[in-house]
């Protein structure tokens, strides 16, 4: 077959009254791939979701999953199911009440639904606590009982909506890796939202970046962070510079304050683009200290530094060009003091373009 | 001088657990509040308790010739009079009233409460609002406007006559006074239910459709149960006045609808058999205590 996409989203766009929540997003998420979609609250990756999930409609566009096209299919025909962000545990039922709806629901017989409940429970690591309560559960294991909820009927899709959200930074980082793995395991689709830019990095075969309802940017971790096409994706993956610079041809630009460098940017001459600049791909040294080959330079005076443990942080000012560095501390590394005048140095393909 | 960050217990002082402490300061704050309760407490004695053991001190008492009541001649004889066929009767009809009534509001109430509690708070606010209206006349005008909507010559019968199904006798049956007691105790059943129903996350019933339960599963697994409690509070709520009905019974009602609470009142007006008025009295009530109680034992928190 020709549509070998899990999920296919054609043209999608959902209003709510005069708010566009989704604008006109064409997506193709491949079977077996955990795919992320990455971006702040509010632009429309809940919704988008939620519209896959079947929980809303679109108001344009089409989604189909497995080549099927969705339409106007209630969530209970549809082959996917969700981790729901608040988990949305049914407080009324035990562990294994929870676990076993969606099999009851189905129609499964007593025999299955029990085994299928007790694996599902075995895969999440709460064998033992069927016959508690959600409320009787600590957040990571609530987490969990949805996670199992939703995977003991083997969607073909699994929709999380922020699973790891409400959970502390440990517990965390190590449901995401746990996450990842298990994904691998069952071999399921996953689709991921999240506003959490090292989540998405961490977990992700692909991500989405999305912002106001548009889709910005779809690719794997390393192309979203290292070849951003906006300057709204290179500033919400991570930290960055943003530069306008106009091109002079011959492999040089000109930036805002007047210096010329070097970068890799085929545009005609005279074309207005900006550049980022990740602040771990800048350098600083002392003034009179020598540059690599190929590196592009410029003098600047630190206006402020922060300590942040593994690295250094220094805002430097280069005539009206403003650039934050992140200098890797290492013992014997040299720190610089506010009002010290440095050398900010760059490799030439460290600069790219977001827009032209 | 050096400074700590925790206070360092001085040598030979006495050690606190910080639970105990907590639990001291608690039992401090509950003391000092103590006066504050103490006028109504009075009230309730003076003019709920007191009446309520002359009740029962009355009910052992003997009717003499004249009606007049004899406080020295203690005996069980009103409480044996429970049982005649006629108080059956009356009974069995009261508890069957007050159970159509509690079904027919609930099943009224609950897709209205359903339908407030899903609206947008001002919307909500203005329909909790509409459902309290009627508090605000008199409930014996009321009761009589009902009198005037199902006389032979008022509005039903004179549909129903338009309808070419001839005149309708509704005043005096007993669906008149079903209706009416429905019409009086519903917002009884809707404020409960309402308050229920808000407090259900539809995230939930999001997730039980998600799970393959259909809109009909879906209430029925997740939204029914978990609205329980003021399906239960309601119910009481609706099932105890209605039981004890007097108004409603004694003005759209007939000598064929005659319910407990006109009947106590008979016993202590025309039959002026004060003993035995109080004997049922005090077993109604005892009843609907047993009731309540039945209701906090299964878990109902509500109210």
């Amino acid at each position: 077959m020709t549509d070998a996409a899990a999920v296919r989203l054609a043209g999608v766009s959902k209003r709510f009254d005069d708010v566009t929540a989704v604008d006109s997003v064409d997506l193709s998420i491949h079977d077996g791939e955990f795919f992320s979609l990455l971006g702040p609250s509010g632009c429309g990756k809940t919704t988008t979701l939620r519209m896959v999930a079947g929980l809303e409609f679109p108001t344009a566009g089409q989604v189909s999953i497995f080549g099927e096209s969705m339409g106007l299919r209630p969530p209970n025909k549809r082959p996917v199911n969700t981790v729901f962000q608040s988990y949305a545990l049914f407080p009324h039922m035990t562990v294994r009440d929870n676990v076993a709806f969606g099999l009851q629901m189905q129609r499964l017989d007593r025999d299955e639904i029990r085994d299928r409940v007790a694996q599902a429970l075995a895969l999440v690591q709460l064998t033992g606590r069927e016959k508690r309560r959600p409320n009787q559960l600590s957040g990571g294991q609530q987490q969990r009982v949805a996670l199992a909820r939703a995977l003991v009927n083997q969607p073909k899709v699994l929709l999380l909506d922020e699973p790891l959200g409400a959970l502390d930074l440990k517990l965390r980082q190590a449901m995401q890796l746990e996450l990842k793995d298990l994904q691998s395991r069952v071999g399921i689709t996953f689709v991921y939202v999240t506003h959490d830019q090292e989540e998405a990095l961490t977990m992700s075969d692909r991500i989405g970046v999305m912002d106001a309802g548009r889709l910005l940017q779809v690719g794997t971790p390393e192309e979203i962070y290292e070849r951003p096409t906006s300057p709204m994706v290179a500033q919400f993956i991570g930290d960055t510079n943003l530069l306008t610079a106009t091109v002079k041809g011959d492999g040089q630009i000109e930036l805002a304050g007047g210096q010329i460098v070097a970068a890799d940017i085929a545009a005609t001459p005279g074309t207005e683009t900006v550049l980022t600049l990740r602040p771990e791909h800048l350098q600083i040294v002392a003034p009179d200290d020598p540059i690599s080959d190929g590196h592009n330079a410029l003098d600047g005076t630190v206006t402020r530094r922060v300590y942040l443990g593994n690295a250094v942080s220094y805002d430097i000012v280069a005539g009206d060009v403003t650039l934050r560095v992140r200098a890797r501390n290492a013992p014997g590394r040299r720190q610089y003091d506010v009002d010290e005048p440095v050398q900010v140095h760059w490799a030439r393909d460290a600069a790219i373009a977001v827009q032209r | 001088m050096s400074q700590t960050l925790a206070p360092t217990p001085e040598p030979g002082a006495p050690q606190h657990d910080p639970d105990e402490l907590e639990g001291r300061a608690a039992d401090a704050r509950s003391r000092r509040g103590a006066w504050i309760a103490l006028p109504p407490a009075a009230y309730l004695v003076l003019l709920f308790a007191l009446p309520l053991v002359i009740v029962l001190v009355y009910s052992f008492a003997t009717r003499g010739t004249t009606g007049q009541t004899i406080l020295s001649d203690w005996n069980l004889l009103s409480y044996r009079r429970l049982f005649d066929p006629l108080v059956r009767e009356i009974a069995l009809r009261s508890v069957g009233y007050a159970l159509v009534t509690t079904g027919i509001s609930l099943v009224l109430s609950y897709p209205f409460a359903y339908y407030i509690a899903t609206r947008s708070p001002r919307v909500r606010n203005v329909l909790l609002v509409l459902v309290m209206v009627p508090f605000w006349s008199n409930f014996l005008v009321r009761t009589y406007a009902w009198r005037v909507l199902l006389s032979s010559s008022g509005p039903v019968s004179q549909l129903t006559e338009l309808l070419g199904m001839g005149q309708t006798r509704l005043l005096f049956t007993t669906t008149a006074v079903v209706l009416g007691l429905v019409y009086g105790y519903m917002p009884f059943m809707i404020l409960p239910l309402y308050a229920a129903i808000e407090r259900i996350d539809l995230g939930l019933v999001e997730a039980a459709r998600d799970l393959y339960a259909s809109g009909t599963r879906a209430f029925w697994r997740v939204t029914w149960p978990l609205s329980r409690p003021g399906v239960i509070a309601g119910s009481i709520l609706v099932f105890i006045p209605s039981l004890g009905a007097y108004v409603t019974p004694e003005i759209l009602g007939g000598s064929k609808t005659t319910m407990l609470g006109s009947y106590i009142v008979r016993q202590f007006l025309s039959a002026r058999d004060w003993p035995f008025g109080s004997a049922l009295s005090f077993v109604v009530m005892a009843l609907m205590l047993a009731a309540t109680l039945i209701y906090f034992r299964t878990g109902g928190r509500t109210l």
